[in-house]
Order: structure tokens, then C-alpha cells, then sequence
């Protein structure tokens, strides 16, 4: 039986539910001979992400032009797509921001308030991507084959999820274990 | 005519990163400049929520060192609320973010760098990541994954989650470590600690061969700085803020974090989403200055433990007395762990570690304060105001990747000088400004080269903005 080809994709995010999967420690090793990990995390070169992949894990939600770029490109290329984490479920943290209205109200904060030098907001077009007014969760931009909440998943749920993909069946996400947030 | 040169994406540090590397007209490298493009607002979205929520809305800064911004936040709430926190609440605090120090700086080695180390700069990029190590040297790989669970484990086993634990909180901490804990904590010792030793000694055997790099990987005299304890000894938690130069000369000495403002400036570049700190007695960029693992064993006396000081020792005959190679952050962060260790085992047997006494309870008496902690990156400094409910008015946070910002960028102007000659991108160039880069472990470079490969696209581009050449490396 073929590899699968496995990708895990970081938009807009802490790295926390990343790092939660390397708490699968020493089930890395396992995995090693199951999957080929094509694509992880994300490169802002949509070029890069590669055709056919299986399964790909995708953190964090969609807030900045780069992140939704990425995501469209993944979702053409992926044939099962999960929404990895809170962030990327719900918008969570870097949601917080949508309720001050245009993403100017953050920027203006960060760089000409709390700044004491050649203040002025960074805008480097085709470097710095601009940040969307209204950051959104995956399934608001793609559609998504499965949800995985939690800030992060534990080790023990990203386990209990991808298993059952690598063997061709569905995991069931029932129960506080699965699909408890936070 | 002069050519911009895009490498994109590098690594990630709290989101995407790129550089840009300039070339005057005779093609030799003019600047380049290490871009940051993610930004999420945290100092204006925290507005207006309660002051005891922050350490649980700032640990989702970073997924890497959670623990520092849940340290430093209840620090800043400690101050806001006038208390001096119990003893048992400040060790087993400190427990927390020297289990901390021990997962990211093995993540940081063992999972990202030693691939680079052991397979080579210049092997396939595609082999060249933790599953590659696993095939190469299953056997570090396997203690190095170990290593790095001993301190995730520990922070689970006082926080209830390894990753964004509820437990640190204003006025100290939920609950200590049970008995049982301790005993997992006291059996995996020893494995911890042999781990360490060997993989010290293997990176001692490795870097005469790394001459090259040592002296290429952003080699350059600048400002040091970090918290100390007593007696100039090396600090994590708590102490007071040194700078020192490079030649080992004691800038400035004493500072409370309370006073920030006045010896740290913040510029901003139109290029980057990180803020570039800088000393601002020097001024900027002139004021550039090294935070973390190199920084604090720059700056200290003696580490403080046994088998660490005698390694400190070592590195300082090494490196010729101060280290101001930045590849030398690879082998400070091996120090950083085995101190770390020596300390767990001396905590673990403290009886305070297991005292329900951890937290002093009290309302808002202060509606300022500014709280500090060693992050593994670096030092971290959290400042809030607040109302006399405790609702957040306004928050600052420097965060301990930003401070090497003016370092980082330097750094990889030193990579590109050295492998970029008359318009030419040499072999091997792309893999050393993303090592140079990784020597720093900025924030989320781990989990970049942790699973995978990264791909990289230069582009050659002209000034009227013609790609005129570009490599990819799949």
C-alpha cells in the first residue's frame, strides 16, 4: 500500500496545536513508516504546495491575504481537509480582533503608539501581507471535511483522528475526549 | 544595475518570514533584511478584558513557550496586586519554566538542528528534518523526542495540559505537584540528564568542524542582555536585568524591569511586522543587543549548578572568553538544559515543591505593572494598565524574539556577504541563511523544519522589477 501523503498547514496561529502533534512523540517514529509528511507547515509560496495529498491538518484561522491564498491553493490539492484547533474552528484569539471593527485599530496600536522610533505602519507590498479587515475560521473561506477543536488537541485526540485516516475510515468525533474546545 | 534578491518563505517566527538580499551594481551584496508578515494584535485586542484572564489570552501568543507569557502575566498581576507571592507558588513556577526551557530548547536542537548538524548543511532538504534523523540515528532521535516529552510531561503534571496550561495565575499558582508526580520527575532523571551530557559531547566533537560557520553565522561584537540573580548568578524567573558588551564589560547593571522604558526603544521598518528593539542609550540600530540562551550565559558569573558551570567553563575557553558568534546559541541552549535538570532534580526534592500553600489572594491595589521572565528565546517583559476593576486599559508586550530582530538581520547580511559574489547564488547558500537563522530558534522555526521540509524560492529580480532568474529548492 502506498504512503499517504500527509501536510499540515499553519495560517493564522500559535504553533500550539503544531506542537501539540510533536507531542505524539514517540509515535513520530511509527508514523515516520505510515505517512510522507509532503508539506508541513505552510510556505507562502503557494507554488510549493505539492498536488495529491491525502490529508492535511490545517491550524489557525484566515487573517492576512498570504493565509487565504495558501488556503485556497491547499484545498484544490488535498482530498480531505481538517480544520486543526480552535483558531482555525472558530477564529478564536486572532479573531479577537474583529470586534474592534478594521484591522487599521490594531496596527495603529502596535506601531505608531507603542513605538519610539520612525513610527509609521509597516506596508511593503508583494512582502508584508496586508491583514484582512475580518479574520475568519477555515470553513468560512473552504469547505472542510472534518473538525478538530481544541487549544491545542491533545496528543491523544490528534492520535485518536489521524489513526483510523491512515487505515481509510472516519474517526468518530463524539464525546467531550474529541470535541471539547479550549 | 542593482538586483533584489527574495528568498521566501525562510522560517517562521510568529508567522511567515522572508528575506530580501540587495546587490549594488557589481553584484556583490549591499543589505538584506529578514522580513516578518504576521501580525494579530494582541496589545490592542486585550483592551477592555479583566486582568486575570491575560495569562491565558497571552499564552496564545506562542504554542512553543506558553509558559513564559503565563509567567509573565501573572508576575505583572502579582505587582497590580501589591503581593508578595508564597514560596512554594515561586518555586513551583520556577519548576514550570525550567521544565519549559527543557522542551524548547531540545525541541530546538534535537528535532531542527541536529538534522543539519549530523546530515549536513548541504544534504537533501527533503531527508534533512526530524523523520530524516529517525532514519540517520534513531537513537538520538528517540532521546531527543524523550528529552523533549521529560519537560512537556512536567509542565502537564503541574498544569493539567502541556500546551496552554490554566495554572499560573496573580498571586502565584493553582496547586503543587503531587507525590506521585514527583516520583515520574525523580525516575526520569537520570535518563534527562544522560541525554544531555550526550549530546554535549557530541556538539563539542562536531564544532571544530563547524569553523566556518562559527565564524560566518552572524559573528559580530553587540550588547548582551538578560536577567541575573545574586551575585551575577544565571536567572530564569525572577532578578534583575544586565547588559553587557563584548568584551565582557558590564554595561549597565541593577535594572528593574519596572523602568523599561527607559533603557529599551522600539523602531519600527516599513519592511517587517517585528518591531525592532533596541538600547536606547545608544540609540537606533546603533543600540543592537543579543537576548536568550547566549545572551544569559554571556552575562552571568557561574551558572550556579555543578555539571553546568563546569560546561560554562568550557564554553568560555572555547569561545575565547565572550561568545559573539550566534551559532554559539546552540551550545549555550545545551548548557541552558543541562542547568536546567540540575535544578529540576534540586526542586523536585525541596519539600516547598509539595506545599498547598501557592497563592496569595488579593484585589486590585496597584493600576500599573510591568512583569519579566526568562523566556527560552529571551527576556520577556509584560506591562499593563488597568482600571480599578482590574479591565485592562492598555498593554505592552516585548517579546523575546523581537529583541534579536536588529541580530537576526544582521546575521543574515553576514550569510549572504559570504555566499553571494558577482550576482552569483552559491551552492548551499539557502540552507546556511535558514541555519542562521534557526541558530536564533525564533519563535515557530521549530515546528517549520520539526515535520517537514521548506521549501525555498529565490528570485533575482532587477530594478525594473524583471524576475531575471530564480532557483527552487523542492
Amino acid at each position: 500500500m502506498d504512503k499517504i501523503r500527509l501536510a499540515t498547514v499553519w495560517l493564522g496561529g500559535c504553533s500550539g496545536c503544531h506542537m501539540s502533534f510533536l507531542d505524539l512523540d514517540e509515535w513520530l517514529i511509527e508514523l515516520a513508516e505510515k505517512v510522507d509528511i509532503v508539506f508541513s507547515p505552510v510556505a507562502s509560496d503557494i507554488k510549493e504546495y505539492p498536488e495529491n495529498v491525502d490529508v492535511c491538518l490545517v491550524e489557525g484561522a484566515v487573517a492576512n491575504e498570504e493565509n487565504m491564498e495558501l488556503l485556497i491553493e491547499a484545498r484544490k490539492r488535498t482530498k480531505f481537509l481538517i480544520s486543526f484547533g480552535d483558531c482555525a474552528v472558530t477564529a478564536n484569539v486572532p479573531g479577537m480582533r474583529n470586534m474592534l471593527g478594521k484591522a487599521e485599530t490594531v496596527l495603529k496600536r502596535c506601531y505608531l503608539e507603542l513605538s519610539d522610533e520612525t513610527r509609521q505602519l509597516p506596508h511593503f507590498p508583494g512582502i508584508v501581507p496586508e491583514l484582512l479587515d475580518r479574520v475568519r475560521p477555515v470553513h468560512e473561506v473552504v469547505d472542510v471535511d472534518l473538525f478538530m477543536p481544541g487549544c491545542p488537541p491533545s496528543a491523544q485526540r490528534i492520535l485518536a483522528t489521524v489513526e483510523p485516516l491512515l487505515r481509510g475510515e472516519l474517526p468518530e468525533m463524539k464525546g467531550r475526549p474529541m470535541i471539547k474546545f479550549g | 544595475m542593482s538586483k533584489t534578491i527574495v528568498i521566501d518563505p525562510v522560517t517562521r517566527i510568529e508567522g511567515h518570514a522572508k528575506i530580501s538580499v540587495y546587490l549594488d551594481d557589481a553584484g556583490e551584496v549591499e543589505d538584506a533584511r529578514f522580513h516578518v508578515v504576521e501580525f494579530r494584535g494582541f496589545e490592542k485586542f486585550c483592551e477592555g478584558r479583566p486582568m486575570w484572564e491575560m495569562a491565558g489570552i497571552t499564552a496564545r501568543i506562542c504554542g512553543i513557550c506558553p509558559v513564559s507569557h503565563l509567567l509573565a502575566s501573572a508576575k505583572t498581576g502579582d505587582k497590580i496586586q501589591a503581593v508578595k507571592i508564597p514560596i512554594a507558588g515561586e518555586k513551583l513556577r520556577r519548576m514550570m519554566n525550567l521544565a519549559q526551557i527543557t522542551q524548547s530548547h531540545a525541541l530546538s536542537f534535537f528535532h531542527l538542528s541536529s538534522p543539519d548538524f549530523l546530515l549536513g548543511w548541504d544534504s537533501d532538504p527533503a531527508k534533512r528534518n526530524v523523520f530524516g534523523l529517525i532514519a540517520a540515528d534513531p537513537d538520538l532521535a528517540r532521546s531527543g523526542i524523550r528529552l523533549r516529552q521529560f519537560g512537556q510531561k512536567i509542565i502537564e503534571l503541574l498544569g493539567a495540559k502541556k500546551i496552554h496550561p490554566s495554572w499560573a495565575v496573580p498571586g502565584g499558582v493553582r496547586s503543587p505537584l503531587s507525590e506521585e508526580s514527583c516520583t515520574w520527575i525523580r525516575d526520569r532523571l537520570p535518563e534527562s540528564r544522560q541525554t544531555i551530557e550526550t549530546a554535549l559531547g557530541l556538539f563539542k566533537t562536531l564544532l571544530d568542524r563547524f569553523s566556518t560557520e562559527v565564524e560566518t553565522f552572524g559573528k559580530f561584537p553587540s550588547l548582551f542582555m538578560g536577567l541575573v540573580g545574586k551575585d551575577g548568578l544565571w536567572e530564569h524567573y525572577d532578578g534583575k536585568i544586565r547588559f553587557t558588551d563584548s568584551d565582557g564589560n558590564i554595561v549597565a547593571d541593577n535594572l528593574s524591569e519596572d523602568d523599561y522604558e527607559s533603557y529599551l526603544g522600539e523602531a519600527v521598518e516599513p519592511w517587517s511586522y517585528l518591531k525592532f528593539p533596541y538600547y536606547k542609550p545608544l540609540g537606533y540600530p546603533n543600540g543592537i543587543y543579543r537576548v536568550g540562551p547566549l545572551a544569559r550565559v554571556n552575562i552571568c558569573s557561574r551558572m550556579g549548578t555543578e555539571a553546568a558551570d563546569r560546561e560554562l567553563l568550557e564554553f568560555r575557553d572555547r569561545a575565547g572568553g565572550v561568545a559573539t558568534s550566534s551559532f554559539y546559541y546552540h551550545y549555550a541552549r545545551l548548557i541552558e538544559i543541562l542547568c536546567a535538570i540540575e535544578h529540576i532534580e534540586q526542586l523536585v526534592n525541596d519539600p516547598d515543591i509539595v506545599s498547598p500553600r501557592t497563592r496569595a489572594t488579593a484585589g486590585i491595589n496597584n493600576l500599573e505593572g510591568v512583569g519579566v521572565s526568562e523566556a527560552p528565546r529571551g527576556t520577556l517583559f509584560h506591562h499593563y494598565k488597568v482600571d480599578e476593576n482590574g479591565l485592562i486599559k492598555k498593554v505592552n508586550l516585548i517579546i523575546a524574539t523581537g529583541q534579536n530582530n536588529l541580530a537576526m538581520n544582521k546575521t543574515v547580511t553576514q550569510i549572504a556577504q559570504h555566499f553571494i559574489h558577482n550576482n552569483e547564488i552559491q551552492e548551499g547558500m539557502l540552507n546556511r541563511v535558514e541555519a542562521g537563522i534557526r541558530a536564533f530558534d525564533p519563535c515557530l522555526s521549530c515546528s517549520t523544519h520539526a515535520a517537514g521540509q521548506m521549501p525555498l524560492h529565490i528570485e533575482l529580480i532587477d530594478a525594473k522589477g524583471t524576475v531575471v532568474n530564480q532557483v527552487y529548492r523542492q
